[in-house]
């Protein structure tokens, strides 16, 4: 299992089959991935706060829905994913490029990158770090369970070295 | 005509159709016109219903979808216009109630006041129409995504509180889809 081969394999075995996106670099052999498998409802949104909505709508419609994007689109989402995703207790995984920590090239992504560990534990939501695909695919496997216990996002952080 | 008026008009046209509904007076207005199931009132996230409207529609390709809107909502979040184009499913009915005015907050004038909504979500792509020119119903029937623009005055009425907590609301909506 490669890096993304595992996120792709946890998210089928959750069984999420309605994802919506706004891309990362890291993320586009993903949404390649997930853009040829029949079973999934894929669509690309024009900014975060707009998927956290549709995925909304597709849990009303009995989907498992996940959102793919950069750590910076956290920041776009943050009343949607409080308003509505957790005031109506629905379950979402978050999927998520963490730019900006260890090995990133580019100063823009650094300050939104370390505080998004923080911005996370202050709204209350769980997140997971992993390290390496085994350990990614654990991880994004079980938390749809977890966020439908929850009734909250649970997020998976992929830092640059995890690529 | 106020914004109460045109709910009740649009509800008119309404059976068995999943309908989301804008936060604030619009929700309240309608629940205090006409509360049912398949309605899904906004507590919170305004300017989210049309891309909630989306993901249900696409999930629930066999059920018609009615979206009431509010042009201060739509403001919020026009790049759903690009979306829902780009996605057009055809049980999608999105409707703009514009009153010119965020009505929930006191009536402060929003910049769609002097804005022709039908002609942007036609520049975009949707079906766009203005609502005393056609019969909704065979709008919300037809067998494409269509854009309907409600023009009216501001104001409020004195509808009550939603009586009914986030979760009785969802529970009985996925209920209502499940049967």
């Amino acid at each position: 299992m490669d890096s993304t081969e595992a996120i792709y394999n946890g998210l089928k075995d959750a069984g999420i089959d309605f994802i919506v996106s706004v891309p990362c670099v890291n993320l586009s052999k993903l949404l390649n991935m997930i853009d040829e498998d029949k079973d999934i409802i894929h669509i690309p949104v024009t900014r975060e706060e707009e998927g956290i909505g549709l995925c909304a709508g597709a849990y009303l419609g009995g989907r498992k829905t996940a959102i793919l994007m950069q750590n910076s689109g956290l920041g776009n989402s943050i009343n949607a994913l409080k308003s509505l995703t957790e005031l109506y207790g629905f379950p979402l995984l978050m999927v998520m490029s963490h730019r900006g920590t260890e090995g990133e090239n580019i100063c823009g992504q650094v300050p939104m990158g370390q505080s998004t560990p923080l911005i996370l534990e202050a709204m209350n939501f769980n997140f997971f770090k992993p390290g390496n695909p085994e350990a990614a695919y654990e991880d994004i496997r079980n938390s749809w369970e977890l966020s439908e216990q929850e009734g909250k996002p649970v997020s998976i952080l992929l830092e640059i070295k995890y690529w | 005509m106020q914004r109460r008026d045109a709910i009740f008009k649009i509800m008119e046209s309404i059976d068995d159709e999943l309908v989301i509904c804008n936060i604030g007076f619009p929700s309240r207005e309608l629940y205090d016109i006409q509360d049912r199931a398949e309605n899904f009132y906004m507590i919170g996230s305004m300017g989210l219903a049309s891309s909630i409207g989306l993901g249900l529609a696409l999930s629930q390709p066999e059920k018609d979808v009615v979206v009431i809107d509010g042009d201060g909502a739509l403001l919020m979040n026009m790049g759903s216009l690009v979306t829902v184009n780009a996605c057009s499913p055809r049980n999608l009915t999105w409707i703009v109630i514009n009153n010119g005015a965020y009505g929930s907050t006191g009536n402060q004038e929003t910049y769609a006041k002097g804005l022709d909504l039908v002609s942007i979500a036609k520049s975009v792509g949707i079906k766009s129409h203005n609502f005393f020119d056609i019969e909704l119903k065979k709008k919300i029937r037809n067998d494409s995504c269509n854009f309907i623009v409600f023009n009216c005055k501001p104001g409020n009425s004195e509808a009550p509180i939603i009586d009914l907590t986030p979760e009785e609301i969802k529970d009985r909506f996925m209920n209502v889809i499940d049967r």
